[in-house]
C-alpha cells in the first residue's frame, strides 16, 4: 500500500478554508505527543496553553489576561500584514525581526536622547520615525536585490542579527541610563513618549492593538479591491505577465520590502512606547519570526491574519501559563509555533492534491488489463 | 475495428482499447491502431486530442490504464522507454533532449546503455547519416547546429539502436521546407527498407502526400482510419476538427484611401541580453494602416527579441528606432505604447499574456488599466468590477470563447479558448497598431480561423496588424506581405503576389535575398 497524491483539476476551494484547520488540529495532536513525552499530562498541558489564558471571556477577574492576549497580538498582526504584501508579491523578507528593533531604535531617537521634551507632538513623531526605520531597514535587502541580485531571504535574515547587535550594543554604550546602575538599558520614557492603553480601569492593552486592526483593514483594501492589490499579486505570480501589463518588478520589491519594513518598525516602536517603556537588549519574544507563521495561517490574507495572530498570541501566553503552572520549558513555545507552521505548509498540499491511497496488486491489474 | 485479424504476419503494431485517464479527463478513450510493416501511419488530430499521450504510452513512458499493446502478435507490456527500445521501438521528439556543449557523437553515446568507445560510435553514426543522407559531422558541438541538424542526431541516435517502428512527433513543425523535404527523402528510404514510422503532425499536405495510412483522433477517441491518399486536405480537416472549417476572406487593400506607416522599426539594434539569446541587427520596416505584414522564420531566429523591443518590455537606446503612430516610441514603456494606440499579443498565453491563476475579468485589465483607466478604475485605483465583467462577457461573445464557469481562472481554459479570449481583449480596444507573436499556436483550426480573420479585418478596417508566425500556411492566408527573420536580421518584405514557399523556405535557411532569385531561376 502507498500514498499518492493526485493532482485536483482545479484548487479546492473547500480545503482552502479547512486546511488551517486542519493544521492547527494536527498541531495540537503532535504537541499532546510532545507533551506527554515531556513527562507532563497532555491534557492538562493543553488546557493551560489554549484554555487558561482565555479564562477571561467567562471570568471578569481575569480580563487582564486579554489586554495581554492584544498585547501580544498587535505586533504580530502588524508585521503580517506588511509580510502578506510582502509575500504576495513574491518577495521573501524573513529579517522582520530586524526591521521592528530598528523601527524601536529609531523611534526611541526623541524619548532617549532628549528625556526632557515633553509635548503632545513626541508621540506621532515617535511612530513617524519607527515607521521610517523599520522602512529603511527594509529597504536594504530591496537594493541588494534590485542592484545585485543578491537572495533577499539571506539578506534579510542576516540583518537581523545585525539589527540585534545593534541594540545590544546601544543599550550597554551611548544609550544607557546614566542612573540605572549600569543595567543595559535606556531611561525610561516620559509620559508623553508612551503610548496610552485603550481601557486603562481593565488592563494594560494599548493603542498598537488598533493600529494592527487599521493596518489589516487598509491592506486588505488595498489589495482586494485597488489597481496596486492587482499589481502586488499579477507580479507575484507571473512576473512576465506583470512585465507585459507594464508593471516594473524591480519597484515591486521595493514596495514589499517598503510596507512590510515600515509596518515592523511601527509594530516595534508601538511594542517599546506602549508596552516596555525604554530600550534594553531584548525587546521581543521572535515577534519578527512569529509573524511569517502567522502570515501563512492567515492565508496572507490581511483579515485572516488577524484570527491567525489571536491563535499566535495565545501560544505565547500560554507558553507563559505552562511554564508556570507545571514548570514546562518556555522552549516548547517555539517548538509548538514552528509544528505548526510545518503542518500549515503541509496541509495547504491539500488544496491543490487529494490523497489517495494505492494498493500496488491492484494497481498492477488496472494497468495491465488481463496480461 | 481493424485490429481483429490476429497474428497477421504484416502487422508489426497493433493498440487495442487504450484507455489512458487523468483525473477525470480520458486522455485517450478505447484507442485502437495498427501499423503494418514497412508503411508510414500518420496520427492526426489537434492539440489536445491524445496523440501525445498515445503515443507516449508506446513508448513506455505513460502506463495505460486499460487495453493491450501487441507487438508483432504477441501481447506486450512496455514499462519503460528502455524496454520500448529492446523491442525496437524508437522515437524522436518533438523537443530535443541534447546536450549543448557536446558533441553530436557523445550525445549519442550519451543514450546508448553499452559501453561502447565514442570512436566507434562516431564512425557508425557517420556511416549511418550518410546512407541515410543526413550529412553530420559527429565530431561537431550541437550547440553550433542548426534545428534540423540537431533532429538529424536525434534521428541518427534512434536509427542506430534499429528500430522497427520509428516514431516522430511533429517533426517538421521546426524545420524549413527545404529541410523538411531532406526528412522526407530519409523517412521514404526508410520505408522502403521495410521499416514501419509513426508520423505525428496536424499538417494535412505533408501527411497526405507522404503517409499510407492514417488514423485520426479526436478528444481521445478515434474517429476514423483512413488513406490519406484519397481524402483531401478539407476532408481530412474535418476529421480532425470535427466540423467544417471556415475559410478565411482576405479582401484586397483599399487602394485609393491613404495609407500611413503606423509602426515603423528604424535601424533597430538590440545586444543579446542572454548568451542564449540573439541579437538584433539593423531591422527595418513599416507597417501601413490597413495591411497585414508577416515575419516568417524559424523558431529562435529573434523573433521573441524583435516582439519584446517592439512591445516596450524592453526599451531602445534610440527613441526613433520604434515609432507608433508617428510618435518615437523607443523609450516608451509597454503602457506607454499602448496609449499611443497599439496592442500586443504575446507567444506564450500562460504566463506572459495572462496570469495564469487569475480570472478572464482579472486578466482583462492585465493589458488595459492604463488605456482603460477611466472606465475600469475609480478613484484611488479601485477597480471597478462590475465595469469590467460587462467587457469580459463582451470580448467572450464577439469571440465565441468557451468556457466552464461564468468568470473561470485562464489556465482552466483551453489553449485555443484562451488564445481567442487575449486577441479578443486587444481587439476590443480597437487598438491602430497590433503586433501578435504565434497567433494560432497550437490553437484548434476552428478557433484559428476565426482568430486569421479578425485580424485581417481589423487591418482592413484601418489599423495596422503584425504577425510573427512560424506557420507558413497561415502567414500565405493573411499577409499583404512577408517578411524574414534570420539570424537577427529581417528581410525585405515580399508582396504576397511575389512570395512563394520556396522564396520564402529559402530565406528563412538564411540564403541571401539575390541568391533567392537566382536560385529560383535555376530550379525553373
Amino acid at each position: 500500500m502507498r500514498i499518492e497524491l493526485v493532482k485536483r483539476p482545479q484548487r479546492s476551494a473547500l480545503f482552502q478554508v479547512l486546511s488551517p484547520f486542519i493544521a492547527l488540529g494536527l498541531t495540537l495532536v503532535a504537541g499532546a505527543i510532545m507533551f506527554s513525552i515531556l513527562g507532563k499530562n497532555p491534557l492538562e498541558a493543553l488546557y493551560y496553553y489554549f484554555v487558561a489564558p482565555l479564562s477571561g471571556l467567562w471570568n471578569p477577574n481575569d480580563v487582564w489576561q486579554l489586554h495581554e492576549l492584544a498585547i501580544k497580538a498587535a505586533p504580530l498582526i502588524l508585521i503580517a500584514v506588511g509580510l502578506s504584501i510582502c509575500y504576495l508579491s513574491n518577495n521573501w523578507n524573513i529579517g522582520a525581526e530586524g526591521q521592528f528593533i530598528v523601527g524601536a531604535i529609531v523611534g526611541s531617537i526623541l524619548p532617549v536622547v532628549f528625556p526632557t521634551f515633553e509635548s503632545w507632538i513626541v508621540l506621532p513623531l515617535m511612530l513617524i520615525m519607527g515607521i521610517v526605520g523599520g522602512a529603511a531597514y527594509g529597504a536594504i535587502p530591496a537594493f541588494l536585490k534590485t542592484r545585485f541580485n543578491t537572495n533577499e531571504i539571506l539578506t534579510s535574515l542576516m540583518l537581523v542579527y545585525v539589527a540585534q547587535l545593534f541594540l545590544d550594543w546601544m543599550v550597554r554604550g551611548p544609550w544607557r541610563d546614566p542612573k540605572g546602575f549600569n543595567f543595559p538599558q535606556t531611561v525610561q520614557f516620559n509620559n508623553s513618549a508612551i503610548l496610552p492603553e485603550l481601557f486603562p480601569m481593565s488592563g494594560r492593552a494599548n493603542w498598537g492593538f488598533v493600529f494592527a486592526l487599521l493596518a489589516a483593514l487598509v491592506m486588505w483594501f488595498l489589495v482586494s479591491r485597488t489597481l496596486k492589490g492587482f499589481e502586488v499579486k499579477v507580479l507575484g505570480q507571473s512576473p512576465r505577465a506583470g512585465r507585459f501589463a507594464g508593471f516594473s518588478s524591480s519597484r515591486m520589491v521595493f514596495f514589499g520590502f517598503l510596507v512590510s519594513g515600515g509596518l515592523a518598525g511601527l509594530a516595534g516602536i508601538s511594542e517599546v512606547s506602549g508596552a516596555i517603556n525604554q530600550l534594553q537588549p531584548t525587546i521581543s519574544p521572535g515577534y519578527g519570526f512569529t509573524a511569517i507563521i502567522v502570515a501563512f495561517l492567515g492565508r496572507l490574507n490581511p483579515l485572516g491574519i488577524v484570527a491567525a495572530g489571536l491563535v499566535l498570541a495565545l501560544s505565547y501566553l500560554g507558553g507563559e501559563a505552562a511554564q508556570v503552572s507545571i514548570g514546562l520549558s518556555d522552549k516548547a513555545v517555539r517548538a509548538f509555533q514552528g509544528m505548526l507552521l510545518f503542518f500549515v505548509l503541509a496541509c495547504d498540499t491539500l488544496i491543490l492534491y487529494r490523497i489517495r491511497l494505492v494498493r500496488p496488486a491492484k494497481s498492477l491489474e488496472l494497468a495491465h488489463g488481463n496480461v | 475495428m481493424s485490429a481483429t485479424n490476429d497474428g497477421d504476419a504484416a502487422n508489426l503494431l497493433e493498440v487495442v482499447g487504450l484507455t489512458k485517464i487523468f483525473g477525470a479527463l480520458k486522455a485517450c478513450d478505447h484507442v485502437d491502431l495498427t501499423i503494418r510493416r514497412g508503411e508510414i501511419h500518420a496520427l492526426l488530430g489537434e492539440n489536445g486530442a491524445g496523440k501525445s499521450t498515445l503515443v507516449k504510452m508506446l513508448f513506455g513512458s505513460l502506463e495505460p490504464n486499460e487495453g493491450e499493446i501487441r507487438w508483432k502478435g504477441e501481447p506486450v507490456r512496455i514499462a519503460s522507454p528502455g524496454a520500448a527500445r529492446k523491442l525496437g521501438i524508437g522515437m524522436v521528439f518533438q523537443h530535443f533532449s541534447l546536450f549543448e556543449a557536446l558533441t553530436a557523437a557523445e550525445n549519442i553515446a550519451l543514450s546508448l546503455d553499452d559501453r561502447t568507445p565514442i570512436g566507434t560510435i562516431a564512425a557508425k553514426a557517420q556511416a549511418l547519416s550518410y546512407s541515410y543522407g543526413l550529412p553530420l559531422d559527429p565530431y561537431s558541438m550541437v550547440g553550433d547546429l542548426s534545428v534540423g541538424e540537431r533532429q538529424r542526431i536525434e534521428i541518427i541516435r534512434c536509427l542506430l539502436q534499429t528500430p522497427e517502428l520509428i516514431i516522430l512527433d511533429e517533426p517538421t513543425s521546426v524545420l524549413t521546407p527545404q529541410e523538411a523535404d531532406k526528412l522526407f527523402e530519409t523517412l521514404e528510404r526508410l520505408r522502403a527498407e521495410g521499416k514501419s514510422i509513426l508520423y505525428i503532425s496536424h499538417r494535412l499536405e505533408e501527411v497526405k502526400r507522404m503517409c499510407d495510412a492514417a488514423t485520426v483522433l479526436r478528444h481521445g477517441k478515434v474517429v476514423g482510419h483512413c488513406n490519406p491518399r484519397r481524402e483531401t486536405a478539407s476532408s481530412l480537416a474535418r476529421m480532425m476538427v470535427g466540423n467544417e472549417v471556415q475559410a478565411i476572406v482576405r479582401p484586397p487593400v483599399e487602394a485609393s484611401a491613404p495609407h500611413p506607416a503606423l509602426l515603423e522599426i528604424r535601424n533597430l539594434d538590440r545586444k543579446p541580453a542572454t548568451p542564449f539569446s540573439i541579437p538584433l541587427k539593423n531591422v527595418n520596416l513599416a507597417v501601413k494602416a490597413g495591411e497585414v505584414i508577416g515575419i516568417a522564420g524559424v523558431a529562435g531566429n529573434g523573433q521573441g527579441e524583435l516582439f519584446e523591443a517592439i512591445s516596450g518590455e524592453v526599451l531602445q537606446q534610440e527613441a526613433g528606432s520604434i515609432r507608433v503612430r508617428n510618435a518615437d516610441a523607443g523609450h516608451l514603456s509597454i503602457s506607454g505604447r499602448r496609449l499611443l494606440g497599439a496592442a500586443f499579443v504575446p507567444e506564450e498565453r500562460l504566463g506572459h499574456g495572462a496570469a495564469p491563476r487569475m480570472r478572464l475579468s482579472e486578466n482583462l485589465l492585465l493589458s488595459r488599466h492604463k488605456t482603460d483607466r477611466k472606465a475600469f478604475l475609480g478613484t484611488a485605483g479601485m477597480v471597478q468590477t462590475s465595469a469590467i465583467a460587462a467587457a469580459a462577457q463582451r470580448i467572450v461573445e464577439v469571440m465565441d470563447v468557451r468556457k466552464s464557469a461564468p468568470d473561470p481562472e485562464a489556465a482552466a481554459l483551453s489553449g485555443g479558448n484562451l488564445q481567442k479570449f487575449i486577441i479578443g481583449r486587444e481587439l476590443d480596444r480597437r487598438p491602430s497598431v497590433m503586433v501578435v507573436n504565434q497567433p494560432t499556436w497550437g490553437v484548434d483550426a476552428g478557433a484559428a480561423a476565426r482568430i486569421r480573420q479578425a485580424l485581417i479585418e481589423l487591418a482592413r478596417s484601418g489599423s495596422a496588424v503584425l504577425v510573427i508566425s512560424q506557420d507558413l500556411d497561415e502567414l500565405f492566408e493573411i499577409s499583404d506581405a512577408i517578411a524574414v527573420m534570420h539570424n537577427g536580421e529581417l528581410s525585405k518584405p515580399l508582396p504576397i503576389a511575389e512570395a512563394t514557399f520556396e522564396k520564402i523556405g529559402l530565406l528563412m535557411g538564411g540564403a541571401e535575398p539575390g541568391h533567392v532569385e537566382q536560385h529560383v531561376k535555376e530550379v525553373a
